[in-house]
């Protein structure tokens, strides 16, 4: 994957017109070319709409009744009832908020991470890059789930930016080693270069001339940053190392798989419920990645 | 294949004046040297954090499990400290830095202390019980869809645009959404329990009862039988992967000038799919691979246990449910110095495939 979408820093050596008629020519194939990125977009909106505005309308609680115990969908419980009697959409809708913000916080953090180490291995270069690949290295080595599997049993995660920076500290590694390749290739390039030359500092090089140019590939890298922290989210849940209260989908999960709902005939909505939501909400990301690699990377594009 | 297409591919680099021997020394000094040394420098960090992890945080389990001995059952402080002592190879008593020393001598013997839950178990003899079943069944899983991914990735690249290529994409993208274990959940859900289709039940654990560990057609049927269900899952949730990576890598070979110069010298076109663009494609899967391997044998601690196999990923999820710390941390050691050691076998093999990587013009 890295190799394959390098080729995206575009030269910023034309003209103002050229970037005004490049960005409309870009805005046409966006929606051209994302025909299946727009069907992404639509679930993921769907899904935050759901996760954020969702709760907004449902009532204070969700009642337990031991009557009324793994239901199929009735008209008072649409999606039916869990092991305690409880509503199950009333969990899906109120399960989604805590999984998005702790996921964007992550990716938010490894993306921060790779970026700015991996633009600075790349641009000093000397013992900083020897270092920083030799800790990227050891960190992509370890298995990173049952590093996070063990770790959450030392260490309580019981508040979501904990959690969040754990999700993060493991996530960096693929994102840093490219965006350092692509500062070298950058490196090379002219404008560089002369702002290197000109004797402009660090910063200005970094922010102004290297970094605008990756801007595509960060993004790609953040949505698939996001997938890489739901996933590992949703299995410290799963593995019910994750103390925190309330409805989660990765929660619904463990619940349902270690209450034994399987082989309840009716539980099969309960059941199916958040594993769908969560593979929509992945399968979302993955179509935008896809697209947007597409439109930024016209290798990819011609036929 | 290798060998009989290695100077085609490599044309730049078969330079008679160059020895053998000064080749062979090259490669050692850099190449293998420096991935030896991250190797050893992984094992070393991961071995140091975990001793700080169970050693220094508040509440550490030997100081828990220390307490419990005194207020549980009584003992004085010496006892339950003996007791920590041979189960966590840990000597409590001496300053933190010694126990460091100790514990990295330990290590080095292959000494990982003892279970908790299981009395009178090393921890070593439980990791060697499980661990080759994992290696077996993630070995396959992984074999398999990296074979299957890049064929089909080509088959994308070639025909990309076409109503197949759309076809496999939205497999691929789906297979690379669905996380594993809920894909176990689904398999047993709906294949197993609602069709009845599979003998779930039936196919848990390793080995049928009364099959012995022997070189005999019945032993590999019946390992194959019950390590199934893992491998597809392992198989179906990682060969999306596989199959986009080689799709945009072919993509990028196709373009090359030396897949043109082969057409216009008139090679045939299985030639020049087979050994100029799929060899140069695969190539860079080859980094990816050496990740794939630490992802999938993480996924087992999430899939075995679904499935009863009998593997380090349900006695890891088992050590975790019960707080068995020292298996815990001798589980984490061990698979990840097996990691470690698959990792470098990738790399030496990559090493060989592509030239350019021996003499350091590829990092």
């Amino acid at each position: 994957m890295a190799e394959a979408v390098v080729h995206t820093g575009s030269p910023s050596d034309a003209g103002s017109a050229a970037v005004a008629r490049k960005k409309k020519g870009f805005l046409r194939l966006f929606v051209e070319r994302n025909k299946v990125g727009m069907i992404g977009y639509a679930i993921f909106f769907a899904i935050v709409w759901i996760a954020f505005i969702g709760p907004l309308f449902l009532p204070e609680e969700n009642p337990t009744d031991v009557s009324i115990i793994y239901q199929p969908p009735t008209w008072d419980h649409l999606l039916g009832t869990d092991f305690s009697g409880k509503d199950v959409l009333y969990m899906v809708v109120n399960g989604g908020d805590t999984l998005l913000i702790v996921s964007t916080m992550a990716a938010t953090g490894s993306t921060l991470i790779a970026v700015v180490f991996g633009a600075l291995a790349g641009l000093l270069g000397g013992k900083l890059d020897t270092s920083v690949l030799m800790i990227t290295d050891v960190v992509l080595t370890v298995p990173a789930i049952i590093l996070l599997g063990v770790m959450a049993v030392f260490i309580r995660l019981d508040n979501i930016f904990l959690l969040a920076f754990i999700l993060a500290i493991f996530a960096w590694p693929t994102l840093l080693r490219a965006v350092r390749a692509q500062v070298l290739s950058l490196k090379e390039r002219e404008y560089v270069e002369a702002a290197r030359m000109l004797d402009l500092p660090l910063r200005h090089v970094l922010f102004k001339e290297v970094l605008p140019n990756m801007m595509p590939y960060i993004v790609i890298n953040f949505v698939i940053a996001m997938t890489g922290a739901i996933y590992a989210q949703v299995i410290l849940y799963y593995l019910g190392l994750v103390p925190l209260q309330g409805d989660n989908w990765g929660l619904m999960i463990q619940q349902a798989y270690t209450k034994g709902a399987m082989f309840y005939q009716d539980s099969i909505v309960y059941l199916l419920a958040p594993m769908f939501m969560i593979i929509m909400l992945q399968l979302s990301l993955v179509m935008i990645s896809r697209t947007l690699e597409d439109v930024f990377n016209p290798r990819l594009r011609e036929v | 294949m290798a060998v009989v297409t290695s100077d085609v591919v490599t044309a730049p680099d078969h330079d008679e004046s160059v020895s053998t021997v000064t080749r062979v020394r090259g490669w050692a000094s850099g190449y293998l040297a420096r991935r030896l040394l991250r190797a050893v420098i992984t094992i070393f960090f991961v071995t140091t954090f975990i001793f700080f992890l169970v050693r220094l945080l508040p509440g550490s389990p030997v100081d828990v499990y220390i307490n419990q001995q005194m207020t549980l059952y009584g003992y004085s402080y010496d006892e339950a400290a003996n007791q920590a002592r041979s189960l966590f190879a840990i000597d409590t008593d001496k300053p933190m830095l010694l126990q460091y020393f100790d514990y990295l001598g330990n290590l080095a013997q292959g000494n990982l202390g003892m279970s908790i839950t299981s009395p009178g178990t090393t921890v070593w003899e439980i990791i060697a019980a499980r661990l080759p079943w994992t290696i077996f069944s993630v070995g396959t899983a992984l074999i398999l869809s990296f074979i299957s991914g890049i064929l089909l990735g080509m088959v994308m690249a070639y025909k990309r645009g076409s109503g197949i290529d759309s076809a496999l994409t939205g497999i691929a993208s789906i297979s690379s959404s669905v996380p594993n274990f809920i894909g176990a959940l689904l398999l047993i859900i709906f294949f197993s329990i609602r069709l009845e289709w599979i003998p779930f039940t039936d196919m848990r654990g390793s080995l049928s009862s009364g099959q012995e560990v022997e070189f005999s057609l019945a032993f590999v049927a019946d390992a194959f039988y019950h390590a199934a269900l893992p491998i597809t899952v392992y198989f179906l949730t990682t060969i999306g992967g596989w199959m986009l990576l080689m799709k945009s890598s072919t993509i990028g070979a196709l373009e090359e000038d030396f897949v043109t110069a082969g057409r216009a010298r008139g090679i045939a076109e299985w030639r020049i799919a087979l050994f100029y663009v799929g060899r140069n494609a695969i190539l860079p899967l080859f980094t990816q691979l050496t990740i794939a391997i630490g992802f999938v044998v993480g996924g087992s601690l999430l899939i075995e246990p679904i499935f009863s196999y009998e593997g380090i990923g349900t006695e890891l999820w088992g050590a975790i449910q019960r707080r068995d710390y020292p298996l815990l941390q001798g589980i984490f050691l061990v698979v990840t110095a097996s990691v470690v050691v698959a990792n470098l076998a990738a790399d030496l093999l990559y090493s060989r495939l592509d030239p350019r990587i021996r003499s350091g013009e590829g990092e």
